[in-house]
């Protein structure tokens, strides 16, 4: 079991270098260098004075060499100006000479400085991991137990009306994007025009104008009902129907086994059979699932964030992409990198440890 | 002029419409309650010896359920055949009703000669003994006959898609048009957008966008993924883990950064997307040569002039693909030449071609997998071992042996995957990313609309539902086929 874990965590490090030096590469690429030199100068530049100017702060150099550098494990670039002005990429102007490192990167924790924000990158990233890990959370509270209860329901009598309306819903569910629910809720239930808000509003049942909030702003000092039901639901629905159908797959395979047949055959409850006998072993295919489901909430938290103008990290995302902002870029790519990598080390490690079929040794 | 309402002088059908519909559900939930309550299967013997079993209060829930299906079904249908013969005089829905005419001809046309040649039709022809497939299948088709008769004929638009016409900003659905002509439509049916332009003449010219890209961009990657993915399966080794890293490693990146990193101005600048491109529609190319190849290789006579034929039109057709105006990569340092424009097919606009690569690039990595696991599995049968023992080729054991018989879970797969190219398609534009701004496709649509959303939520929802309603389609007619060929 131990070599397993190290050997998925090496083939975890390789897969985590490539993909980051793929976004390096690609955000590092001279065309969007140029939108860089121009937004942070002037858009007039000239074709010289971009050049210098990305010269000066590094730009230039080969791919590897700053790729190395903002891992860390090289000595960051020091420009020496003909009038005798000194920086470098770990230290200004104005640092005195003995102050200044020589190495300065991820493995020190320096994340650079975001040009949108006008931040440290490592400070901006926290605050807003922090608040779409409160999404995550209750997303997570609402998906998972709602996803394992259809999924149960429609699997323990297989064929049956339960079981049919309960995939369709779940069918229906996965064939909503988020950027689709989210409009119709927003559109049925947060809209002063149209929709319930009008109705309710009309008979007096709600004082403010509308049901629910169209926007989450609200939300990220203080979240309560009216105003984060609609994102967290429309994330969840997406990822939902796709966990209750595995649910129910896994379900009716463990109800036709031969010792829910013995059981039966014994005269146990339906209840105790299903809850005592069934349950524990149609759960270990679900919670692989599961943790593979969080990457692709991941994509939701985008949209929805972005929908609802939650400012969490899938706005950050969004306004790190469309700025042009390498450095905010590569802190989010690692992040989100990291988080598919460790669910799925997760979820392998999960599976072996539940399921006794499976040993490793 | 007045307003048209959503029904029109048809308004009377609404109660008992609202009445049925409101019906049905209690009816199903009452279904599902009853079936918790064990059945007592009360059984009466008649005078004359035999026995006949009642149905019970489930039997009887059941009748009524079904009664009340059709009736829904048939009142629908009134709303659409009545629609089709009073136009607007049947409100909005009348109005649609009327300009999709074309397409309930196509519709009952496909299904008239479907249905009757069904036994002859292999797996297409099962999908009509299913209704969850057929009700999939009419839904798909309806939106591809709309894509094609909208988009390509014109045929069932009534404004131009992308003219603004004063006074028409933001209203709603049936509002007549201002200053209309003679000949013109006289009403927005689904009312204007914030641009004033028709909100459901984009919704049609958008279903060409989705139903022109989304099962080509699907095709190219199952083409990428099963070139690929079979030899991973069925060699295993270095060159499946080599492969099955390099899936795995596309597979780890969020599908929105890999947009947000492909897909913008500057990075088609590069030239990038075209060298992906390159690189991605060769495929196609090499499968048709393998396929064809390594069937008919021990007759040269025939086999020489029939590539000589595939291959030619294939690369012809790879070429015009990839180039336009007569180059493959323009970048502002250096060009690739291509093609001469006037050797050139169709051209790719580059917004689509940067679209389509990226869709077609996310999607492979996971057929590829699909196909390896199908691959690793299959090579253990009996005839993958009969015809090794009579010595076939590998590449016409894993092309004509291994995968014709992992069809079934690859063409339900390739329904699935449509549906979920098409909520890429979306997401695309939801973000603004590849295609213009004024591209009337869904996503772009839907972001457009969204801004106003709280307040003018109608030139939102129309595209959102049409999306939802395709790849719920799509997802029907694959649980249709699903259930079909499991069955043989």
């Amino acid at each position: 079991m131990g070599l397993f874990i190290l050997r998925r965590l090496g083939v975890m490090l390789l897969t985590a270098l490539c993909l980051t030096f793929i976004v390096f590469w690609l955000t590092n690429l001279y065309p969007n260098l140029e939108k860089l030199a121009k937004t942070q100068g002037n858009f007039r530049m000239s074709d010289e004075a971009v050049s210098s100017y990305l010269g000066d702060r590094g730009y230039l150099q080969p791919m590897p060499v700053k790729f190395g550098q903002w891992l860390g494990v090289m000595p960051g670039w020091v420009t020496e100006k003909d009038d005798g002005k000194t920086f470098g990429r770990c230290f200004s102007e104005g640092t005195p000479e003995d102050e200044r490192p020589t190495r300065c990167g991820i493995l020190q924790g320096d994340w650079g400085f975001s040009t949108v924000f006008k931040d440290e990158v490592g400070s901006t990233l926290l605050t807003r991991l922090a608040l779409t890990g409160k999404l995550m959370f209750w997303v997570l509270m609402l998906m998972v137990p709602s996803a394992l209860i259809v999924g149960v329901l429609a699997g323990m009598r297989e064929g049956s009306k339960l079981d049919r309306s309960l995939s369709t819903f779940s069918i229906a569910t996965t064939a909503t994007p988020e950027y689709v629910s989210g409009v119709i809720f927003i559109a049925v239930l947060a809209s002063s025009k149209f929709g319930l808000s009008p109705i309710l509003a009309e008979w007096g049942w709600i004082d403010s104008k509308t049901l629910f909030f169209g926007s989450a702003t609200s939300a990220m000092d203080d979240a309560n009902f009216w105003n984060f039901f609609l994102p967290v639901l429309t994330i969840s629905l997406y990822g939902m129907g796709y966990i209750a159908r595995m649910t129910r797959a896994s379900m009716t395979e463990v109800m036709t086994a031969q010792y829910i047949r013995t059981a039966r055959l014994k005269g146990v409850k339906f209840s105790d059979i299903v809850l005592k006998h069934a349950l524990r072993n149609a759960l270990i295919a679900p919670f692989t699932v599961i943790m593979l489901q969080i990457p692709w909430l991941l994509n939701g938290v985008v949209i929805v964030e972005t929908l609802f103008n939650y400012k969490g990290f899938g706005w950050l995302l969004v306004q790190a992409a469309s700025n042009n902002d390498i450095e905010l870029l590569l802190a989010v790519s690692v992040v989100s990198v990291v988080v598919v990598l460790v669910t799925q080390l997760i979820s392998d490690i999960g599976y072996v440890y539940l399921n006794p079929r499976i040993r490793i040794s | 002029m007045e307003p048209l309402t959503w029904t029109g002088s048809l308004s009377g059908l609404n109660i008992i419409f609202t009445a049925v519909l409101v019906l049905l559900a209690l009816g199903i939930v009452a279904q599902i309650l009853i079936s918790f309550v064990p059945q007592t299967d009360a059984r009466a013997v008649a005078g004359d010896g035999t026995m006949a079993s009642n149905q019970g209060a489930s039997g009887f829930i059941n009748m009524i359920v079904n009664y009340l299906f059709y009736a829904l079904v048939g009142i629908t249908l009134i709303y659409l055949v009545l629609g089709v013969v009073m136009g607007t005089g049947a409100g909005i829905l009348g109005g649609m009703a009327r300009q999709f005419l074309p397409v309930w001809t196509a519709l009952i046309v496909t299904f008239v000669l479907s249905i009757t040649f069904k036994r002859k039709l292999g797996l297409y022809g099962k999908l009509f003994d299913s209704t969850v497939g057929m009700i999939g299948f009419a839904i798909v088709m309806f939106w591809v006959f709309t894509g094609v008769f909208g988009g390509v004929f014109d045929l069932l638009v009534t404004h131009d898609s992308l003219s603004q016409v004063s006074g028409m900003k933001n209203k709603l659905p049936g509002t007549p048009l201002r200053g209309a002509e003679e000949g013109d439509y006289q009403w927005f049916l689904l009312g204007g957008d914030n641009l004033a332009r028709d909100v459901f003449s984009r919704l049609i010219k958008g279903s060409w966008v989705v139903v022109k890209i989304a099962p080509f961009a699907t095709l190219f990657a199952f083409m990428v993924g099963i070139t690929l993915g079979l030899p991973a399966g069925y060699y295993s080794g270095r060159l499946d883990t080599i492969l099955s890293f390099l899936a795995n490693l596309i597979l780890a990146f969020p599908v929105i950064l890999l947009f947000y990193l492909l897909v913008t101005p500057e990075i088609v600048l590069t030239g990038i997307p075209n060298y992906m491109a390159l690189f991605l529609f060769i495929f196609p190319l090499v499968f048709l040569a393998i396929l064809l190849n390594s069937r008919f290789y021990t007759q040269p006579s025939f086999r020489t002039p029939l590539l000589i034929v595939v291959l030619g039109v294939g690369a012809w057709l790879y070429l015009s693909m990839v180039s336009s105006d007569g180059t493959i990569v323009e970048t502002p340092t250096y060009s690739i030449p291509g093609i001469p424009a006037a050797l050139d097919l169709f051209d790719i606009g580059s917004g689509i071609l940067v679209v389509f690569v990226s869709v077609v690039f996310v999607n492979s990595p996971t057929v590829f997998r699909i196909v390896r696991g199908l691959a690793l599995d299959i090579k253990t049968r009996d005839y993958v071992a009969a015809a090794q023992t009579r010595g076939e080729g590998p590449w016409y054991i894993m092309l004509w042996e291994i995968l014709p018989n992992a069809r079934g879970p690859l063409i339900v797969d390739f329904c699935l995957r449509i549906g979920y190219t098409t909520i890429l398609l979306g997401t695309l534009g939801f973000f603004g990313l590849g295609l213009e701004s004024e591209s009337p496709d869904w996503g772009s649509t839907i972001n457009a609309g969204r801004r106003l959303l709280s307040l003018y939520p109608h030139a939102a929802i129309a595209p959102a539902l049409s999306l939802l309603s395709l790849v719920l389609g799509l997802n029907l007619l694959a649980d249709g086929l699903r259930e079909e060929s499991l069955r043989d």
